[in-house]
């Protein structure tokens, strides 16, 4: 281990975002599942949201003045880390319910994890973030963990 | 499909996808993601150094979610999903999905499955897998 990771920064696991609600509609499921390709018609019809949809109806709506040069947005729960460069990453999720038409839904994300690997070409960092979809009545939509690797 | 004709080491129907720049754009407008890496071929080649637009990471995810859902054909829910993407792709190229199953559980209906989207050159640059449930009619 190269000690990358300060204790100040190991104190923002737990660190949450604010509640996030949004509206799955129709309209919005039927571009999703056109750009994707799907050929299920009740995806392509918007009657339910393909299993990935989520991803899009939470990714963050910023403003123009918020994007960096590359065009990429600042995600807020993230502190700043020793390491920038991102590598691969991945999402693992757990499915309760599907997602239909016209429902709000709402995302509570939580930085659930920081912790450093050594590489073959030199440290890493990997962060962890897990996101839980609730629907109105509070029940559980799904659940998603995002790993992300810095370098 | 139903739970009695699967096996493991069954394959699923494989599917051959060639994203070109409007699908990548649709794709990226849907999100609201402005990475230049996917629209913007002199800043991903000159300042990123990629050899092309680079085709967004959580579609190759989708992709794997759309082999496993056109092979239950609606008998069946997906519980759990995972992947990760390993090694980039770019407009141009012609990328497979597929999978095969790797363990049957007859008593709770649940059936494990190993993903994958591979390039021309037959890398795996995005592996997955998945738990499906079958209608057991319990």
């Amino acid at each position: 281990m190269s000690g990358l990771l300060s204790e100040g920064l190991l104190a923002n696991i737990g660190r949450q975002a604010p509640p996030r609600t949004e509206l799955a509609t129709r309209r919005d499921i039927r571009k999703y599942s056109i750009a994707t390709g799907q050929r299920l018609r009740k995806f392509l019809e918007g009657d339910e949201a393909p299993p990935m949809y989520h991803v899009a109806l939470f990714w963050d709506v910023v403003e123009l003045d918020q994007l960096s040069p590359d065009g990429v947005s600042i995600d807020a729960l993230l502190p700043k880390f020793p390491l920038e460069r991102a590598m691969a990453g991945g999402l693992k999720i757990d499915y309760h319910q599907p997602i239909l038409a016209e429902s709000w839904l709402t995302a509570h994300r939580t930085l659930s994890d920081i912790y450093e690997k050594e590489g073959r070409s030199g440290p890493l960092i990997f962060y962890e973030v897990v996101m839980e979809v609730v629907g109105e009545d509070g029940r559980a939509v799904l659940t998603e963990k995002t790993t992300r690797i810095l370098r | 499909m139903s739970l009695v004709d699967v096996s493991v080491g069954q394959t699923l129907p494989e599917r051959e996808y060639t994203p070109d720049n409007i699908q990548l754009f649709f794709y990226n407008a849907v999100l609201w993601n402005a990475h230049r890496i996917h629209y913007d071929l002199p800043y991903a080649t000159d300042v990123e150094g990629y050899p092309g637009l680079v085709i967004a990471g959580p579609l190759l995810g989708d992709w794997l979610t759309q082999c496993v859902l056109e092979w239950l054909d609606a008998d069946g829910a997906l519980v759990r999903f995972e992947y990760s993407n390993r090694l980039a792709s770019y407009i141009g190229e012609t990328l497979t999905v597929g999978g095969s199953v790797t363990a049957v559980d007859t008593a709770t209906g649940e059936v494990e499955l190993d993903l994958a989207v591979r390039n021309e050159a037959e890398e795996i640059i995005t592996p997955g897998t998945a738990r499906v449930r079958f209608d057991t009619g319990r």
